[in-house]
């Protein structure tokens, strides 16, 4: 009991993690522009099929030791880079124009930017690679081959751990500081802040406010692009619908968490990744959605500001 | 050409239609085009709607399909073998709604007073696990087969001499596809005469300024739950007309987010806040979801020969086609191909400074 406990724990985490990166992108753009960006979880999605697509060019699949690593981390990079600029680009091209328009526009331009980008991935999944197991079913789920090694780090314990657990956490862990620091520490994170609190004081303080928004579009990119190649590592397949499952309860996460609250978008995402895993274990993988989405109504009922946010009136 | 003369092309070509089928019949064409009719329809009442949550009241709710399969679920318990109800079409055409209005009430009460995109949120995870529930919840609801069979539209005898159709079924059939049309016609005009109430000015005072409509002495809450159940009551008569056409409440897929969203794309692209557009936009989409696209993939068929990878049928290309829609739209035209005036003007107004 105590070992099934355990492994759902760090189930959980590493599930948490995911959801940590991809929440942050959420939170931090509507931290900015009070717009919920629908198409991030598709960004990470084309991330997940950028990352396989790297995988099966550079046959990483049969490297080994340094060369495993040193190729890994260049496709994390990548993916991150690519995920970064086309969120910037989507930014540019589709939400900017609206930026003076009432609400309801670039909300609705959002779901359409995400049909696109699912439409993008299915044709994707259709390209004749090896990767894709020929193209034949563009919807089918593509495996992504399991680059690191499988064995127990902890021996014969009953609680698995594997180096990708470790390297889940550990790079997870990594980029969520060093985008702490980038928020606290430098003059474009004061920026940020600024902008997310007042833009038009923070604009005759003399910020770049469009220069902020793309930075955060491309910071937001960058980390679902790196949450797209954990995630492909972890869980092995890539498909054109994982954006939408995943970027929904990353977004729930965010709101749990309180939106436009970074530390609230971490914290959000490890609560849902447990309760997830807990629920998955006790009541059962075919109410997953149930659960969770259960949980947001009944939060945003109850505690509509999220568990860090602070009771914000909405501005008249 | 106007807005007006389309909407006289579709008044008159619908009622007739079925004659096309019939005269496609004795040339061996089969085109059931009257069974494709009923679902722009159904989508049609759909869209009004959501007109009514989104268009009138303002309220961005991206879980219409919720209750529209909450209605076809009613109709399916009320109607099959399964339950001990066996109320017949007629019943089930009354009690639908019904149920859907109280669901609509009971999540939009919490619900309600959350800022416009914490409620598209909460709607879209409704919707979520209610296609979770109909999906797991075996026992009552059949899963993913759903329950089987809603009895078809019960037709008397006299009618079917008068229709002088050959057989049950067919009669079936024409009287299934005026009831949808006469449904969807009252449901027209009452929200028409609702539009110049105090209730439908309520909702639009309400969208424009809640603050000034609260000081005006209305009720947003009030007002807000009467437009989410309202629209809610809406959606289970199209989700019963649904479950009727299809004799099954099966495919939960058919009660999920993307059709939630095809509603929303038929409201924004035929204009948000306008009756016409609402119909004008289900009529555009859905027709050419639901009749040209079967009809072009068989062109392509016809054209290519082997056309058995995925990509080349057209239905994969389709969210393409509608998210472009809805990009352009927003940039373009805001308001909508045939928008209500008020929502024009609004959206062409300089903003004062932002």
């Amino acid at each position: 009991m105590l070992d099934t406990l355990a492994q759902q724990l760090l189930l959980g985490l590493t599930n948490g993690m995911v959801f940590a990166l991809i929440a942050l992108g959420y939170t931090m753009v509507y931290g900015i522009l009070e717009f919920i960006n629908f198409a991030h979880g598709d960004v990470f999605m084309l991330s997940g099929f950028f990352a396989l697509t790297l995988v099966g060019a550079s046959g990483l699949q049969d490297a080994q030791g340094f060369s495993l690593f040193a190729q890994l981390a260049l496709v994390l990079v990548l993916a991150s880079g690519f995920g970064a600029v086309v969120n910037l680009l989507i930014d540019r091209l589709v939400y900017k124009p609206l930026r003076k328009a009432p609400k309801l526009a670039p909300l609705v331009s959002a779901i359409g930017v995400s049909f696109v980008l699912q439409n993008i991935g299915l044709i994707w999944g259709a390209l004749p690679l090896d990767v894709f197991g020929g193209g034949g079913q563009p919807a089918a789920p593509k495996s992504f081959p399991a680059l690191l090694p499988t064995d127990n780090l902890l021996g014969d314990a009953a609680l698995t751990l594997q180096l990708k657990d470790v390297l889940v956490i550990g790079a997870s862990l990594a980029v969520m500081t060093a985008l702490f620091l980038l928020v606290t520490r430098t003059k474009l994170g004061m920026a940020m802040r600024a902008t997310a609190q007042d833009p038009q004081a923070a604009r005759l303080m003399g910020v770049d406010v469009d220069r902020v928004v793309a930075a955060t579009f491309l910071v937001g990119g960058g980390l679902a692009g790196f949450a797209a190649v954990v995630y492909a590592l972890y869980i092995n397949t890539v498909y054109y619908q994982m954006g939408y499952q995943n970027g929904l309860y990353a977004f729930t996460a965010a709101v749990v968490g309180g939106i436009g609250n970074i530390p609230g978008a971490v914290l959000g995402g490890l609560l849902l990744g447990l309760v997830r895993a807990f629920s998955d274990q006790f009541i059962g993988a075919q109410w997953q959605p149930a659960v969770l989405f259960g949980i947001l109504i009944v939060l945003l009922v109850f505690r509509p500001a999220g568990l860090l946010g602070s009771t914000a009136r909405e501005k008249v | 050409m106007t807005t007006e003369s389309l909407l006289l092309i579709f008044a008159v070509l619908y009622p007739i239609f079925p004659v096309f089928d019939l005269a496609g019949e004795a040339a061996g064409l089969q085109l059931h085009l009257d069974q494709r009719l009923v679902t722009i329809f159904v989508y049609g009442i759909l869209v009004v709607a959501l007109n009514v949550q989104v268009g009138y009241a303002g309220l961005l709710q991206l879980g219409i399909a919720a209750f529209f399969g909450i209605g076809a679920m009613a109709t399916g318990v009320m109607t099959v073998d399964k339950y001990p109800f066996h109320f017949g079409f007629w019943g089930a055409l009354v009690c639908a709604p019904l149920v859907a209005a109280v669901a609509g009430a009971v999540i939009g009460a919490p619900t309600l007073r959350l800022r416009g995109d914490y409620l598209a949120i909460v709607t879209i995870g409704f919707g979520e696990v209610l296609r979770t529930v109909l999906i797991n919840l075996e026992n009552i609801t059949d899963g993913p087969r759903g329950l089987n069979p809603v009895p078809e539209v019960w037709t008397p005898s006299w009618l079917r001499d008068w229709l002088g159709a050959g057989d049950a079924g067919e009669a079936n059939l024409l009287v299934m596809y005026y009831t949808a049309l006469l449904v969807l016609v009252a449901a027209v005009v009452v929200l028409k005469v609702i539009e110049n109430t105090r209730i439908g000015r309520a909702f639009v005072a309400l969208r424009e300024d809640e603050l000034a409509a609260a000081c005006m002495g209305l009720d947003p809450g009030r007002i807000k739950l009467m437009a989410f159940a309202g629209g809610a009551a809406l959606s289970g008569l199209a989700g019963c007309l649904y479950a009727t056409n299809l004799t099954t409440t099966a495919d939960p897929t058919n009660y999920d987010f993307n059709n939630a969203v095809m509603v929303l794309c038929c409201l924004i692209i035929g204009g948000l806040g306008s009756l016409r557009g609402a119909l004008l936009g289900a009529a555009l989409l859905i027709g050419f979801d639901n009749v040209l696209s079967p009809l072009l993939d068989r062109g392509i068929q016809v054209a290519v020969g082997d056309a058995s990878h995925p990509l080349a049928r057209f239905s994969s290309w389709r969210w393409f086609l509608f998210g472009f829609a809805l990009i352009f739209m927003m940039r373009l035209r805001p308001e909508g191909l045939f928008p209500a005036r008020r929502v024009a003007a609004e959206l062409h107004e300089e903003p004062e400074e932002a």
